[in-house]
């Protein structure tokens, strides 16, 4: 297969992500957005692996999905707290700060 | 480990093989002390009683600080410099220098974490960061004197990834080190005592926008391993040089990984969190953010655009010109407006990252400098970052002390005549708000003064002209908190506001934030000397 499509590929998904993070209200949809961004760079660094022929892209592809889980340990802790404490987890009605 | 499985030889289906790699633990010493201080911090948390863990863990993180401190001074005398760790790590001049101002800010800042006098007996965060705030779980868990003593471990592994970050020498390595010092810190903002709400909104803020802004860093790095098929800066570095610099894969990298660092940076139009964060974050870390954070994430701008895309000059200099000017001017203009001091030094801390792009699109070596070792973009930047350490940390620890029934009293109108009643307070902000402005005898004035003079030297007169006229508009909302300070007649918001004595704790902040911010405006040879002698990337 022809690498070009999995970097496109990847490029739709990260966009993807983008437009999720910006259009959905809901912090939990929010940072699921920014999940599928962190999963399509390792879906480019491993395609870039395959291409330079090394290894490096698809151990730094492992660096990611660790710091991907970390990430959504400490995610989840915040986002549950303001849902405790509001009983709402949409990012619009985090408005207390503001200009 | 490999003589113990000497018997097993023949046995054991495969041979040799994997060369373990070398590191060298005596130059990696300073980061390896702060690493594991801050895992014993955790051990501490599991092994000790709650009566003396706050103290305990307090000895761990100081004893790991300085610690840290002296090999890294150690390291720097004794002129070890090279790349380790695979060339992940670059042990030069820049990195000896932030490690030092991370670690010296990062000891006081724990001191400051630990001061109870302010808070009655407790400490300034959340008792209990799970409980809702106002439920009998919370009143219960302050009555039992409940406390999370996690954010020593939490700080330190902040800190940690900072140092990291700022001598990392390949992309992927940075990305780890800029995670590992994000997620502590995106905790911390939430654990405030006072205003929780604030707190938690401000830490939601700080993380959606945060993994946002290392997403685009991730993708960046894997467009410029795309590019040159290697993460390190020197391998990008090369394939610039032998692709030329116009390869969209290259250019759309550096755009990304850019929108990622100037994120930290706090560059407008990627600065949105700043002031949320400043303002929502417990104090101590307010102040602990604007300096490490910036200091750690200008450095490593620096790194990437100077060793890694060096050859791209032409490219990214103007662009970075125009957000400088867009920084300055946002974060001047809108510091006017602003009625709260955690939001005032906020703008202000924006304004100060745009001076910081001036001599950074300048890029001048001291090899390219006209007149002199003093203007190079680096020394000049390193020399910025401390006397803005400085003034910004003593700061932040004067704002804890200002207090009105029991929490702090932030906001502008209640600072009116706190000056006039309490000198010595009063003196020490204004010594910080005039180092901020840039006024001569300060600290400020220096840094100003040489960053300014890379950006001249560079060939940026223009972009150094407009930075003068944005300092004039920056000194006046500094000025006009000294007026508030001493001239304003104390109103209705005012009433009850007290400033409390602090124990020493808090009071070292200041007293350091004093002596250096009076030392670098009177006598800046020494360090501005340094700070020249630490310019150098290794490559």
């Amino acid at each position: 297969m022809n690498p070009n499509y999995y970097l496109v590929l990847s490029a739709i998904l990260f966009c993807i992500g983008v437009l999720g993070f910006l259009l959905r209200r809901n912090a939990i949809v929010a940072f699921m957005s920014i999940e599928m961004m962190l999963n399509a760079s390792n879906l480019a660094m491993v395609n870039f692996a395959h291409v330079h022929g090394g290894l490096d892209g698809q151990i730094a592809a492992f660096f990611v999905m660790i710091v991907a889980a970390a990430e959504v340990v400490v995610g989840l802790a915040i986002i549950v707290t303001i849902y405790k404490t509001r009983r709402s987890a949409s990012v619009d009605d985090a408005n207390l700060l503001k200009f | 480990m490999l003589q113990t499985l000497a018997p097993l030889q023949g046995l054991l289906p495969f041979e040799g093989a994997i060369t373990p790699p070398k590191l060298d633990y005596t130059a990696l010493a300073p980061l390896i002390v702060v690493f594991v201080a801050a895992c014993l911090g955790v051990v501490v948390e599991g092994v000790l009683r709650r009566r003396i863990r706050d103290e305990a863990q307090l000895i761990v993180a100081g004893l790991g600080l300085i610690g840290a401190l002296v090999f890294t001074v150690q390291g720097w005398t004794t002129g070890k410099q090279g790349i380790h760790a695979m060339g992940s790590v670059a042990i030069d001049g820049p990195s000896y220098f932030v490690w030092g101002l991370l670690l010296v800010v990062g000891l006081l800042v724990v001191l400051m974490m630990s001061e109870r006098t302010l808070n009655g007996g407790a400490m300034g965060f959340a008792p209990m960061a799970a409980a809702v705030p106002g439920s009998p779980i919370e009143r219960r868990a302050i009555e039992l004197k409940v406390e999370h003593t996690e954010i020593y471990p939490l700080t330190m592994f902040a800190i940690f990834g900072m140092m990291l970050f700022a001598s990392s020498n390949d992309l992927i390595t940075m990305f780890v080190a800029l995670e590992v010092f994000s997620l502590p810190l995106y905790l911390l903002s939430g654990l405030a005592r006072r205003r929780r709400l604030l707190s938690q909104e401000a830490a939601l803020k700080y993380f959606l926008l945060g993994s946002l802004s290392s997403a685009f860093f991730l993708y960046g790095t894997a467009l410029l391993y795309g590019f040159a098929g290697g993460f390190e800066l020197r391998t990008i570095d090369a394939a610039v040089g032998a692709k030329g610099p116009s390869s969209l894969l290259l250019l759309a990298g550096l755009g990304l990984v850019a929108v990622g660092l100037l994120f930290k940076v706090g560059v407008v139009p990627f600065h949105s969190w700043t002031p949320d964060v400043y303002t929502g974050a417990p104090t101590p870390i307010t102040g602990f953010m604007a300096i490490a954070t910036k200091a750690a994430a200008v450095v490593a701008l620096l790194r990437i655009l100077y060793v890694g895309l060096g050859a791209m000059r032409w490219e990214w200099a103007p662009l970075l010109a125009a957000l400088s000017v867009l920084t300055m001017l946002v974060g001047s203009v809108i510091a006017l407006t602003q009625s709260d001091m955690k939001r005032l030094l906020a703008y202000s801390s924006i304004a100060h990252a745009g001076f910081l792009l001036v001599p950074m699109a300048a890029a001048v070596t001291v090899q390219t400098a006209t007149s002199g070792a003093l203007t190079s973009s680096v020394g000049s930047i390193l020399f910025y970052l401390s006397a803005y350490g400085f003034a910004t940390l003593g700061a932040f620890a004067l704002i804890t002390m200002v207090r009105k029934a029991g929490g702090e009293s932030t906001s502008l109108a209640s600072w009116a005549g706190v000056g006039r009643r309490h000198p010595v307070f009063g003196a020490c902000m204004v010594l910080f708000l005039l180092s901020f402005a840039g006024i001569p005898l300060t600290g400020g004035f220096m840094g100003k003064l040489m960053i300014f003079l890379a950006g001249w030297s560079g060939g940026y007169a223009w972009l150094v002209l407009v930075a003068v006229l944005m300092s004039l508009v920056a000194a006046f909302f500094y000025l006009k908190v000294v007026v508030v300070m001493f001239f304003r007649e104390p109103g209705e918001a005012a009433e009850g506001v007290t400033v409390e004595k602090a124990s020493w704790l808090t009071w070292v902040a200041v007293v350091v934030g004093v002596i250096g911010t009076l030392l670098l405006g009177l006598w800046s040879g020494p360090l501005a000397d340094l700070a020249a002698r630490m310019s150098v990337f290794l490559r």
